[in-house]
């Protein structure tokens, strides 16, 4: 999980402080770990160093006060692009590229994308390895080393598939 | 893209109130080895029934080598599958009364061919796919993988410009079905025939140049062509 990438992503449909990004993050992305505390605000505070969130405001309350972030234009392009370039086209992306899809509906997108553009980079490799495996040089460990990988890429892409096929539903429980 | 040997342009086609094309436009290049991907469902077997002649769309049109095909009569649409375009299907659908020799013979004794003309030729192409100690014997002998080798023959027996393969290796075993499509595109690149392929295997359509994505009765996604 890319967690700079899913909190520009929650941050990108409005402000929220640092409680309020867990709590969206762990409800989002179930699959992951829950965040810690101290992993939000470390990477809010390394965000704001890098100029990709600031300092929208300090609510006071009862309570402790709260700092609210917001995106900056360069942490938008940053979760645009991370939402627009495939993951390498190595077996078991699902935890990546689901955060992507998610954060990609959490922001307003329809998460289509990111599945398209990395279905063609796993079938891209499947065609590496399908023509490797025709080589009339190669031998048979490369070709069995070359059937291993391909079935892995073909779950991911299964699941991609399908994923497609359900978006809409997902797209209702994200945003409900 | 090379040129195109065929091209569907806007092709809409339904079965009673169920839309199976609802405006679709794909283009394939001469040589070009294509996927025709997508869910059950989705249009891809019409798509290529309607490309290869054996149906005819309810609007759009249909070129072959620079011909209209969609509005040409019955007997002549027969006439250009026969010659210029080979079919194969999942389970091969030989003749089960037909030797394997027989049954690749067939289109060109359809063409009224001589039967020894055409037996020999049917040899030469069992041999191409390595079954010819297989000439003799009848469909109900051959196990699904040889069965599919004599498709195969069939398929390519006139040396069509276009082989249309509709769920090729479905019926088979993982390893089957890599050696059936091997030997059928090697043969097909090393001829030059175009291969319009239409799976819902990813493995399958890694074997392609290219892949076109079909959903509910229209384009997905196409790779763009080489």
């Amino acid at each position: 999980m890319s967690t700079a990438e899913t909190l520009l992503g929650l941050l990108a449909v409005g402000a929220r402080h640092g409680y309020e990004l867990k709590r969206a993050h762990d409800g989002h992305f179930p699959q992951a770990r829950p965040l810690a505390f101290g992993q939000v605000y470390a990477t809010l505070a390394r965000l704001v160093r890098d100029g990709e969130v600031e300092v929208a405001e300090v609510r006071s309350g009862a309570g402790p006060d709260r700092t609210v972030y917001s995106p900056t234009p360069a942490g938008l392009d940053r979760l645009r692009r991370w939402l627009s370039t495939p993951e390498p086209p190595s077996p078991y992306v699902a935890n990546v590229l689901m955060a992507k899809v998610v954060t990609a509906l959490v922001s307003g997108g329809s998460g289509r994308d990111c599945l398209r553009i990395q279905r063609a980079a796993h079938l891209a490799r499947m065609r590496e390895l399908t023509a490797l495996k025709a080589d009339p040089a190669g031998s048979v460990a490369q070709t069995l080393s070359a059937d291993y990988a391909i079935v892995h890429l073909d779950a991911d892409l299964r699941w991609m598939d399908t994923t497609a096929q359900r978006l809409g539903e997902l797209a209702k429980e994200v945003r409900s | 893209m090379r040129e195109p040997v065929l091209e569907a342009r806007s092709l809409v086609r339904s079965y009673g109130d169920t839309p199976a094309l609802r405006g679709v436009s794909v283009a394939v290049g001469a040589g070009e080895v294509v996927a025709v991907t997508g869910p059950s469902g989705s249009g891809k077997s019409t798509l290529l029934h309607c490309l290869a002649g054996i149906l005819r769309p309810e609007a759009g049109e249909v070129h072959f080598a620079g011909t209209r095909i969609d509005t040409l009569s019955e007997a002549r649409r027969t006439t250009l599958r026969r010659g210029q375009f080979g079919v194969l299907f999942q389970f091969g659908q030989l003749v089960p009364e037909l030797t394997a020799a027989e049954n690749v013979a067939l289109p060109l004794l359809l063409d009224r061919h001589g039967r020894a003309e055409s037996l020999t030729a049917a040899r030469g192409w069992l041999d191409r796919f390595e079954v010819t100690d297989l000439a003799d014997r009848r469909p109900g002998e051959l196990s699904g993988g040889q069965a599919q080798r004599v498709a195969m023959a069939r398929a390519l027996v006139t040396e069509p410009q276009v082989v249309f393969a509709d769920e090729p290796t479905g019926a088979l075993d993982a390893l089957a079905g890599e050696r059936v499509l091997t030997a059928l595109l090697g043969v097909a690149r090393r001829a030059g025939t175009t291969v319009l392929l239409v799976t819902h295997d990813t493995t399958v359509a890694a074997y392609a140049d290219r892949e076109i994505g079909l959903r509910d009765g229209a384009v997905e996604r196409a790779d763009v062509p080489a």
